[in-house]
């Protein structure tokens, strides 16, 4: 009788962690960047219509990088806890917090108990009253969390386009010119044109202008007036 | 066994929050319950509700009264609800499970949109809202019964519509005008006299208030505009721009000069 192979867990859990590294590192960058104006997604994608930003709640957007049915899932799990939560409490009683550990928690139980790990890497951005109440959870393959600051870059060249935000980067910043900077990272070293999507999440939706989702995608002819404007 | 796995997966993939919630958290839906008989007496109802078109939209609006047997239950309650950005919905009948299917169907629409990431149609939004008031039907026929009224905007036609539909969820469009709820008779009365084709938005906005004021005026459980307590209908247009909520200040004007009209004419109504 054969027995079978011994895998130390320390083997298997790296093992997992090397495969979903690689499929992410294959995935084209996203930026998170938060803002005077509010937070803004911006995404190196070159479909126009396989979004991988989206809109979740009120006040809570959704990017990732990855494979796309993976995250797609995810995306709409979110929405559908979202949208529950929000009609079985109130529509306030649904934050961030509680749906970044919502994913957090599958994506840890994906990690370890299903045959391969989830290639995708997320972040929960939720907009707040100013940059400081800003929240932007970002998610790992094994389920690890991290509220960060500021901005998050995901995919594969996530620390050299981290680099580029890095040092542009400032509270002040109106939606124009942190969508020029987050644009300005993704293409550096890039020698062909890149296509973009970018959505924000709107700080003063409700009190400018009444709406109660913050949410917004940038459409292909505003983004051009955005690239070239100087506000 | 794949087979089997991706038809689940596909079965799985619905864009409906109400057969999400049908599915995983029944509890939740509005009229999943079961009832004694006669619960009706029991509770509030909330009555009526006009609807017309006018050049550019629809505008619907209902008055702010509910009622429980013969004692007035509420003088607040809102019973016209924006569904979404194009679309508005009037609820007559059992009050409370009323405000669940309106806070089901809102949840519906924008539920659909951030699923699929594109708007419903306005002909899509009128058939949910058929199936929810058919999901309805046991406890209506236990006297709890939900009219709604339902008007949008089609953006693909570019004109305003109008729908009525019965307790076992059928749906019908209406042209030109409509009106559910007790007092709906009467406001019908009115509305068949003052409607005129290609009505400004001002002038529909005095229409409407008006019909409910005759509904009011003959039937006990419709509440007239209430200058005591600075109440007035509910009223929203939809316009190509989109729902908007009248202000209250101009409702103010506007029913300050009908009653004002109508005590100068010192007639019989």
């Amino acid at each position: 009788m054969t027995q079978p192979f011994y895998v130390s867990p320390e083997q298997l859990m790296k093992d997992r962690a090397d495969f979903a590294r690689k499929g992410i590192a294959r995935g084209r960058s996203v930026v998170v960047i938060s803002c005077r104006e509010g937070i803004a997604l911006v995404a190196e994608n070159p479909s126009p219509s396989l979004h991988k930003i989206g809109e979740i709640y009120d006040r809570i957007a959704f990017a990732a990088v990855g494979k796309y049915n993976e995250f797609e899932s995810l995306r709409q799990a979110g929405v559908r806890y979202a949208d529950v939560r929000g009609y079985s409490y109130d529509r306030e009683d649904v934050t961030g917090r509680g749906l970044a550990s919502v994913y957090a928690q599958s994506l840890g139980a994906v990690f370890t108990a299903e045959q391969k790990p989830f290639e995708v890497e997320l972040t929960v951005a939720e907009v707040g009253d100013d940059v400081e109440h800003d929240h932007l959870f970002r998610l790992t393959f094994d389920g690890s969390i991290a509220d960060e600051r500021r901005f998050v870059v995901m995919g594969g060249a996530a620390e050299r386009v981290a680099e580029a935000v890095i040092d542009g980067w400032s509270t002040e910043a109106s939606f124009g010119e942190a969508i020029r900077l987050a644009a300005r990272a993704l293409r550096e070293d890039r020698t062909e044109p890149i296509s973009l999507e970018v959505a924000v999440l709107d700080r003063d939706a409700e009190t400018a202008r009444g709406l109660r989702r913050a949410f917004r995608r940038i459409t292909a002819d505003e983004l051009v007036t955005l690239m070239d404007g100087t506000d | 066994m794949n087979d089997f796995l991706a038809e689940r997966i596909v079965a799985a993939a619905s864009s409906s929050f109400t057969e999400h919630l049908a599915a995983a958290r029944p509890d939740l839906l509005p009229f999943n319950r079961s009832l004694p008989a006669n619960a009706s007496t029991a509770t509030p109802h909330a009555t009526t509700i006009v609807a017309m078109s006018f050049a550019g939209g629809v505008i619907m609006a209902g008055d702010r009264r509910a009622t429980m047997g013969n004692v007035i239950a509420s003088r607040h309650i809102e019973k016209v609800f924006p569904a979404d950005r194009y679309s508005v919905l009037g609820i007559a009948g059992s009050a409370g499970i009323a405000i669940d299917v309106a806070r089901l169907f809102q949840v519906e629409l924008e539920h659909y949109e951030k699923i699929e990431g594109m708007l419903l149609s306005l002909e899509g939004k009128a058939t949910r809202l058929g199936a929810m008031i058919r999901g309805n039907l046991p406890l209506a026929l236990q006297g709890l019964a939900v009219v709604p009224l339902f008007a949008g905007f089609d953006l693909e036609s570019g004109v305003g519509r109008l729908f009525s539909y019965d307790v076992t969820g059928g749906r019908y469009e209406e042209l030109e005008h409509h009106s559910v709820g007790s007092g709906s008779v009467f406001a019908r009365g009115a509305l068949k006299k003052l409607w005129r084709p290609g009505l400004a938005e001002a002038d529909a906005v005095r229409t409407v208030v008006e019909a409910l004021y005759d509904a009011a005026d003959d039937d006990s459980a419709t509440g007239g505009p209430d200058p005591i307590r600075q109440l007035w209908p509910v009223v929203y247009t939809v316009t190509r721009a989109g729902a908007r909520r009248v202000p209250e200040h101009e409702l103010a004007s506007v029913a300050g000069e009908l009653i004002a009209a109508r005590s100068t004419a010192g007639r019989e109504a």
